[in-house]
C-alpha cells in the first residue's frame, strides 16, 4: 500500500471569520508518511488539520482524504486536538477518555459494546498507560495526560492520525519517548503532526511542510534556513540561536 | 402574615409548641405527597445536575427559571395553569440563550441577564394586569412542597422518568459533551444540538423543581447534591448516586425541620443543601 495517496489537497483556500487563512495551499500525503507541519501562531497549521477532518468550509478548492470527502473518510481518521484547557478534576477515568475515540464507529444514542472497551485496553497499552486504565484523567501528569489522548485518537484503529502540537505539556524530559512512541504508531499508520518544535520535527518526522497562509512543502525534511524563513517571513528561533546548520539533522 | 407564606397549612389541633415524632408528621397526606415529590425530584436533581455543573451552565439554569415567572404571570392572567405557560418560556429561554451565545456577538452571561430580567418584569406585569389575586404567587417564587398535589407528583414522576432514559440513551453522547465538546465535534457528535437539548432538559428540570423549592431556590436544589457529591466520588455514575441520596436527605431534613420550627419548607430545604455543601468544603478541601 505504501505510495498511494491519503491526503490531497487542491488549492485550498480557507477564511475564517473573513480572515483568509490559508490561500491555494496544495499538499499530498503519501500512506505510510510522518508529515511535520510548523510555521508561525495562527500561520493556519490547525485550520490545515481541520480542513483534513472536514470541520472548516473551504473558500475555494478542496480536500480529498483517501479519496472520498473528508466527512466521509472521518472514520479513517484519527485526530488529537491542540491540547484542550478541560476540567482537571473532571471525573472521568482514562478508560472512558479513549473510549471516546469509538464515538465515530457508534453514533449518536449507540453504546460502546465489549469491543469497544477491549480496543481501548488496547490502545492504552500501546501508549504505555494499561495500567492507568482506571485512574482519573486529573491524577495523571500533563505527559501520561497526552498518552491518553492519543490512545484516544488510535483507538478507532484509523489510518491516518492527525496530531496538533502533541508534545505541547509534556515535560522536555519526557519528549523524547513521545516522540518515539509517535515513530512506532507511523510504522502502521500515515501520521500529519503540528509543530512548532523546529528541532523535535526535524529529528522524527519525515517530510516537512511550513504553512503560513501559503503552504511551502518539501518532499522531503531537508529545509534550509531561507525556505523556513520565507514561510515564517521572520527570523526564526534557530537562526537567533546561531546555528542556522544544525537546525536539521545531518546527512548519515 | 405574609400572603404566600409555606408554613404547613393546616396545623394539627393541640399540638402547638409540641414536638411530633416523624412518624406522627408523615401521617398527614400532604406531608405524604410533599414527601413523595421531593424524593423523586432528587432523583430528578441527581441525574441532571451533575451535568449543569461540569458544563459550567448553572447560571443558563438560574436565567431559565427566572424566565420561566413570565409564563406563570401569563397563566394567571389567561386563568389557565401556571405551570404550563412557565414550561413554554422555560424552554424558550433554553432556546434563546443557548442560540444567541452560540452565533451571535452577544456574550452568554449578557444573555442570560437578559432574559432573566425580562422573563421577571413580564411576569410581574402579567400578575399586574390579571389584576385578580395572586394568593400563591409566591409558592412560585420561593416554593412550598406542602401544596404539591398528587397529581403533581404525577407529573413530576413522568419527567423524571423522561431525563432518566434520555440520560440512558444519551451517556456516552453527554459525557463528551461535558468533558471535550471540541474533540467531539471533530469525530461528528452534533455537539450544537446536544447542549440545546441539555438546556431543554434543565428547563424541563426547572419548572418541576418550582413547584417545591420555587424560581428563585430551584438551581440551588439542582446543583448543591452534584456538588458535595462531585467532592467525594471520582465517576459519574457514582456522582449521581450519592446526589440522589444527598437531594433525598435533604428535603427529608428540610421538610421535618420547617415542620418543626414552623418555617418556610423550600428555603429550609436550601439551608439545609447549603449548609451540608459548606461543612463538605470544609471537610474536603
Amino acid at each position: 500500500m505504501t505510495g498511494d495517496i491519503v491526503v490531497s489537497i487542491d488549492n485550498l483556500s480557507v477564511d475564517l471569520d473573513g480572515r483568509t487563512v490559508l490561500e491555494e495551499a496544495n499538499l499530498e500525503v503519501k500512506e505510510g508518511d510522518f508529515l511535520g507541519l510548523i510555521g508561525p501562531n495562527g500561520g493556519g497549521k490547525t485550520t490545515l488539520l481541520r480542513a483534513i477532518l472536514g470541520l472548516v468550509k473551504p473558500r475555494s478548492g478542496g480536500v480529498l482524504v483517501y479519496g472520498m470527502s473528508p466527512e466521509a473518510a472521518r472514520t479513517r481518521v484519527g485526530y488529537l486536538p491542540q491540547k484542550s484547557l478541560f476540567d482537571q478534576k473532571f471525573p472521568i477515568s482514562a478508560l472512558e477518555v479513549v473510549m471516546m475515540g469509538r464515538y465515530g464507529r457508534r453514533g449518536l444514542f449507540g453504546r460502546y459494546s465489549l469491543e469497544d472497551r477491549d480496543a481501548a485496553l488496547a490502545a492504552l497499552s500501546a501508549v504505555g498507560m494499561r495500567e492507568s486504565a482506571d485512574r482519573e484523567i486529573g491524577a495523571l501528569s500533563g505527559g501520561q495526560q497526552q498518552r491518553i489522548f492519543v490512545a484516544r485518537a488510535i483507538v478507532s484503529e484509523p489510518d491516518l492520525l492527525l496530531l496538533d502540537e502533541p508534545a505541547n505539556g509534556i515535560d522536555s524530559s519526557r519528549q523524547r519517548e513521545f516522540y518515539e512512541l509517535l515513530s512506532e504508531l507511523n510504522e502502521k499508520m500515515t501520521i500529519i503532526m503540528v509543530s512548532h518544535d523546529i528541532s523535535a520535527v526535524s529529528t522524527y518526522v519525515k517530510k516537512i511542510a511550513c504553512v503560513n497562509r501559503r503552504l511551502f512543502y518539501h518532499s522531503s525534511k531537508e529545509l534550509t534556513a531561507e525556505e523556513i524563513e520565507e514561510a515564517y517571513k521572520c527570523p526564526v528561533e534557530m537562526i537567533a540561536h546561531g546555528v542556522p546548520h544544525r537546525v536539521l539533522r545531518e546527512h548519515d | 402574615m405574609p400572603r404566600g407564606d409555606d408554613r404547613p397549612r393546616r396545623p394539627p389541633q393541640g399540638f402547638e409548641g409540641a414536638r411530633l415524632t416523624m412518624i406522627e408528621i408523615f401521617q398527614y397526606e400532604f406531608m405524604q405527597s410533599a414527601l413523595a415529590a421531593g424524593i423523586i425530584a432528587s432523583v430528578l436533581c441527581g441525574v441532571i445536575g451533575i451535568y449543569v455543573i461540569l458544563n459550567r451552565i448553572v447560571f443558563i439554569g438560574g436565567g431559565i427559571a427566572h424566565t420561566a415567572f413570565g409564563g406563570i404571570g401569563l397563566g394567571y392572567l389567561l386563568g389557565m395553569d401556571p405551570l404550563i405557560f412557565a414550561v413554554l418560556f422555560s424552554v424558550a429561554a433554553a432556546l434563546g440563550i443557548g442560540a444567541i451565545s452560540d452565533r451571535s456577538r452577544v456574550s452568554e452571561d449578557t444573555a442570560i441577564g437578559v432574559f432573566w430580567a425580562a422573563g421577571m418584569s413580564l411576569g410581574i406585569v402579567f400578575v399586574s394586569l390579571s389584576r385578580g389575586y395572586a394568593p400563591d404567587l409566591f409558592d412560585y417564587l420561593f416554593g412550598n412542597i406542602l401544596a404539591v398535589s398528587w397529581n403533581d407528583v404525577l407529573l413530576i414522576s413522568v419527567l423524571t422518568l423522561g431525563m432518566i432514559v434520555l440520560v440512558a440513551l444519551l451517556y456516552k453522547d453527554l459525557l463528551i459533551l461535558s468533558f471535550d465538546p471540541s474533540y467531539g465535534e471533530a469525530v461528528g457528535l452534533p455537539t450544537r444540538e446536544l447542549r440545546l437539548l441539555l438546556l431543554c432538559m434543565v428547563a424541563l428540570s426547572v419548572v418541576v423543581l418550582i413547584k417545591i423549592v420555587g424560581i428563585i431556590l430551584v438551581i440551588a436544589l439542582l446543583t448543591i447534591p452534584g456538588a458535595i457529591g462531585r467532592q467525594h466520588a471520582q465517576s459519574l455514575k457514582r456522582i449521581m448516586a450519592i446526589s440522589i441520596f444527598l437531594g433525598a436527605s435533604f428535603v427529608l431534613v428540610g421538610l421535618v425541620l420547617s415542620y418543626q420550627l414552623n418555617i418556610p419548607s423550600g428555603a429550609t430545604i436550601i439551608l439545609t443543601a447549603s449548609g451540608t455543601f459548606f461543612a463538605s468544603t470544609l471537610l474536603t478541601r
